[in-house]
């Protein structure tokens, strides 16, 4: 039931499409230029990514980076697999508050977020020393922030993939003489094994790309690439940011891209029932 | 049937890391948008709520109304209410023009607007300093309209989007065949049908656009400092948590509002479906 | 033997209450109900899915109240399935014996056997989502009795199926259920199914089981006026308790006196409620005078082609009578406006208990 769309429409959506585009683009093409202030074409370049790899601090805020967003990724996971098993197995009166509970992660301002927690951190620490113990902002405050954020998007994606499926399944299994366990093993898992990965792909991209949360929660010793972005765009352009910049948007795209095909072929849904 | 034990095997862990993560630290936000700065970064008693009449302009140490506050409120205000404008204005068509594709077409279209929307913010925004500077527009509220858009654009159409998927069609054909011209009949009949997704589509550019201090920061400079931009401030330089408490917790309960008041209209599944 | 007695109540209306249930082994049970009656809810409490909130439950005579499900003898084929989404059709049939530590040729002998049973011998490999409605439906059923349940408990199995078919499997069915000799315990609210498959049958309405009996019993001999509506149509007669004798009972009603062979025990002067099927009434042009007829007028006729449905009206009460159409009363048919006489043969005037 095709219409055909107005070409005016569709030379608009084209605009709009080159306008997202558009700064990616640049960026790209900005990293292989062969010139230290931008602005003008000096001709093709890869050096900037060797001077990139040959940076120290990049490469210790690569390592953190990727550290923070496999374990933030880890526990995220395994807690919003089990949220968004919950939401699809039960349906509660606490249903709604506990969709806003899951959503308000998602669409609070992550500055909020961010200076909460540097302040929730802070009265810890606080506490802790009165019982000679203390910690420093660095990865674990950051993880756990990660975590947060992650939880909901994993949650939600799960339980949408679990949507389609009869609820009796569960009992099924149990019926045929299945433990609790070996129904969740044998069942449910597999079934929600694609909703599991794509929310783990979505929260590992969200980690490797936040900023904001990061930036409040990391103290002075400890930076990320994002972190680490920001610092030096704070000081002014130089060729080795697009280059990172590049970078990162590319492991982005092939994640999405992952999660989206992983997410694809939806399950049957229902019998005719 | 919930029981405490299915609770805690399944909801539980996930609820409860939300529990000390997230509410536990807005509440303490909000106790400390009750104290006073003693120090950088310090704060003490006693209970007062000179932060939240900083907030709304009020200066305790001057006792008088200081407008600075206020403007740079109403400038966040205006600045995210433009930037929404100019998302409705690049969005909405653009949502009309994806869900009136053939279904693979669509998904395609789909993954194009759901990738910049995923990749870095900071890169995104930054990107715009290497467009932009040549024509000397960095730092400019030009360069700052643009960042916006750019980077919450994604945001409004994805909601517009899955409204207009369900638009019913055919009502549009019964207002024309009821002798309404094409723009009437669209007013009428279509217009309507996408209301709800619109409106979640404001509320998500809207929202953020108030909250961010990275766009105007980077590409803005001083002259277009937004609420985001001052609560960094208290949080950085400036050290005065109790104020940046306030105004933070102002800018959540915006946010919080805006969704209560879209999930009592929307419903469960529109709370949803908003992701 | 299995026997289930329990007395529950939800969290804020009481979905089953004080049910005292004996089902006998071998036999085909089923519970007949409209939707929210609470059969399905006693169903998933013998599979141990919910707990009753006082009583017990028994099968072969072991207390069965508490057992988590995976633990009693008993298997359950659903209403929607709920066959395994990504398990072959050979994986879901040999789920419950896996799960018993079974493999290898017992495995498959027994899987192979339980497929060959419900004619699904060739769909091994398949996926549910690649089979039919009533595929599916066999699939749900080899999974279940694959693994010997004491008792197979049928939630509304056929509901989601066209007529037809759903007619040619109630006979397969009831035939499964006398091959194995399983006791099968069968929720639906579809009267006629009850009826054609059960040995015996419970009707339920608002949590309790109106009336237990075989079909035949619950047909002529309804107790309550609900399972006199319930299963069929009935006619319901008000009137008061007249004269007692040991071979039945004279009530006085709008239509005057009529006798029934029924309510020997009653006390005179009881207000007592009287049913009768409209298949039951004789429409006559003339009274015999044999008593217990009642003047009546054709308001109305359906035409249903096996027989005639009038609708009557006598003494300002509204009654309804169907009669065969066969050939030899084709030309008694009867006519708009027409005055009849209508028997009511003591026979078939059931006493209902008050309701």
């Amino acid at each position: 039931m095709m219409r055909r769309t107005h070409p005016a429409l569709s030379a608009w959506a084209w605009l709009v499409y080159g306008f997202l585009y558009l700064p990616i683009l640049v960026l790209i093409i900005f990293s292989f230029n062969d010139s230290k202030f931008g602005g003008t074409w000096a001709g093709f370049t890869t050096k900037w990514y060797g001077v990139l790899l040959a940076r120290e601090d990049v490469r210790e805020a690569l390592t953190n980076t990727l550290l923070v967003a496999l374990s933030s990724t880890l526990i995220s996971t395994v807690l919003g697999t089990l949220v968004g098993l919950g939401l699809w197995r039960y349906s509660t009166r606490f249903r709604l508050p506990l969709t806003f509970l899951l959503v308000t992660p998602i669409v609070i301002p992550d500055v909020v977020m961010g200076v909460s927690l540097l302040m929730f951190y802070s009265l810890v620490r606080g506490g802790l020393e009165l019982t000679g113990w203390t910690f420093e902002n660095g990865f674990w405050t950051v993880m756990f922030a990660h975590v947060t954020f992650q939880i909901s998007y994993v949650a939600l994606t799960v339980r949408s993939r679990l949507a389609g499926y009869d609820r009796s399944l569960e009992e099924a299994a149990r019926d045929l003489g299945a433990s609790s366990v070996q129904s969740f093993l044998r069942v449910i898992l597999p079934l929600a094994l694609p909703g599991v990965l794509a929310g783990a792909l979505l929260a590992f991209t969200l980690s490797l790309d936040d900023f904001v949360v990061t930036y409040f929660t990391s103290g002075s010793g400890f930076r990320t690439l994002p972190v680490l972005i920001y610092t030096s765009v704070k000081k002014g352009v130089t060729p080795d940011i697009n280059a990172l910049s590049t970078l990162l948007v590319l492991v982005t795209v092939v994640a999405i891209i992952a999660a989206n095909a992983i997410m694809r072929p939806r399950p049957g849904r229902r019998g005719e029932a | 049937m919930l029981t405490l034990r299915r609770f805690f095997a399944t909801l539980g862990p996930g609820v409860l890391w939300l529990a000390v993560f997230l509410i536990v630290p807005v509440a303490i936000m909000f106790g400390y948008s009750l104290l006073t700065r003693t120090d950088l970064a310090q704060v003490g008693g006693p209970l007062t709520l000179e932060s939240w009449g900083r907030v709304f302009g009020y200066d305790a140490l001057f006792r008088e109304w200081v407008p600075d506050n206020l403007r740079v409120l109403g400038r966040s205000v205006l600045i995210a209410g433009f930037s929404t404008l100019l998302c409705i204005l690049m969005g909405y068509p653009l949502a009309f023009y994806i869900a009136r594709q053939p279904a693979r077409r669509k998904s395609f279209l789909l993954l194009l607007l759901i990738i910049p929307f995923w990749t870095n913010f900071l890169i995104r925004v930054y990107a715009w300093i290497l467009i932009l500077r040549p024509f000397d527009l960095v730092p400019s509220l030009t360069a700052t309209f643009l960042g916006m858009v750019y980077a919450f654009l994604p945001f409004f159409v994805l909601p517009v989007y899955s409204s207009v998927e369900k638009v019913d069609w055919r009502l549009l054909e019964a207002a024309q065949d009821l002798g309404a011209s094409p723009i009437k009949a669209f007013m009428a009949a279509v217009f309507p049908q996408t209301l709800p997704g619109l409106i979640a589509g404001i509320l998500l550019t809207f929202i953020p656009a108030l909250g961010t201090f990275v766009v105007s920061d980077i590409l803005g400079g001083a002259k277009t400092a937004l609420i985001g931009n001052l609560v960094q401030n208290q949080f950085g330089q400036a050290g005065d948590w109790p104020y940046g408490s306030a105004l933070s917790f102002l800018l959540m309960g915006a946010v919080l509002v805006g969704l209560w008041l879209y999930a009592r209209s929307a419903g469960q599944k529109g709370l949803e479906e908003l992701i | 033997m299995f026997k289930s007695f329990r007395n529950a109540q939800g969290a804020e209306t009481r979905v089953l209450d004080d049910i005292d249930l004996d089902i006998r082994k071998g036999e085909f049970f089923s519970l007949l109900g409209p939707s929210g009656c609470g059969k399905t809810t006693l169903l998933r409490i013998l599979a141990g899915f919910e707990q009753p909130d006082a009583g017990a439950v028994l099968i072969g005579g072991r207390d069965m109240t508490g057992v988590p499900p995976n633990l009693r003898p008993v298997n359950t084929v659903f209403q929607s399935y709920a066959l395994f989404p990504h398990l072959s059709v050979y994986d879901n049939v040999a789920f419950g014996l896996r799960q018993k530590g079974i493999g290898g040729a017992a495995l498959r002998d027994r899987v192979g056997r339980a497929m060959e049973t419900v004619r699904i011998g060739d769909f091994g490999t398949r996926k549910p989502d690649n089979l039919s409605g009533g595929q599916r439906q066999r699939v749900a059923l080899a999974r279940a009795i694959v693994n010997e349940p004491e008792v197979l408990l049928l939630d509304e199995p056929l509901s989601a199926l066209d007529l037809k078919l759903r007619k040619e499997l109630q006979v397969e069915l009831s035939n499964l259920q006398e091959t194995l000799g399983m006791t099968f315990v069968f929720v639906t609210h579809d009267q006629e199914e009850a009826l054609v498959m059960s040995d015996r049958i419970a009707v339920m309405n608002r949590g309790r089981v109106e009336q237990l009996g075989k079909a035949e019993d619950l047909y002529e001999r309804p107790r309550t006026a609900f399972v006199a509506n319930f299963l069929g149509q009935s006619n319901l007669i008000p009137g008061k308790v007249q004269e007692v004798s040991p071979g039945g009972a004279v009530v006085l009603t709008e239509h005057g006196l009529l006798r029934t062979v029924y309510g020997a025990d009653l006390s005179v002067g009881r207000e007592v409620m009287l049913s009768i099927r409209p298949e039951k009434l004789r429409m006559e042009r003339d009274d015999e005078t044999e008593g217990n007829e009642v003047r009546a007028r054709v308001d109305d006729i359906v035409y249903t082609g096996a027989e005639n449905q009038y609708l009557l009206e006598a003494n300002g009460q509204r009654l309804v009578a169907f009669q065969l159409n066969s050939d030899i009363g084709a030309d008694e048919d009867f006519d708009y406006e027409e005055e009849v006489a209508l028997y009511l043969p003591p026979a078939s005037l059931v006493i209902l208990e008050e309701g």
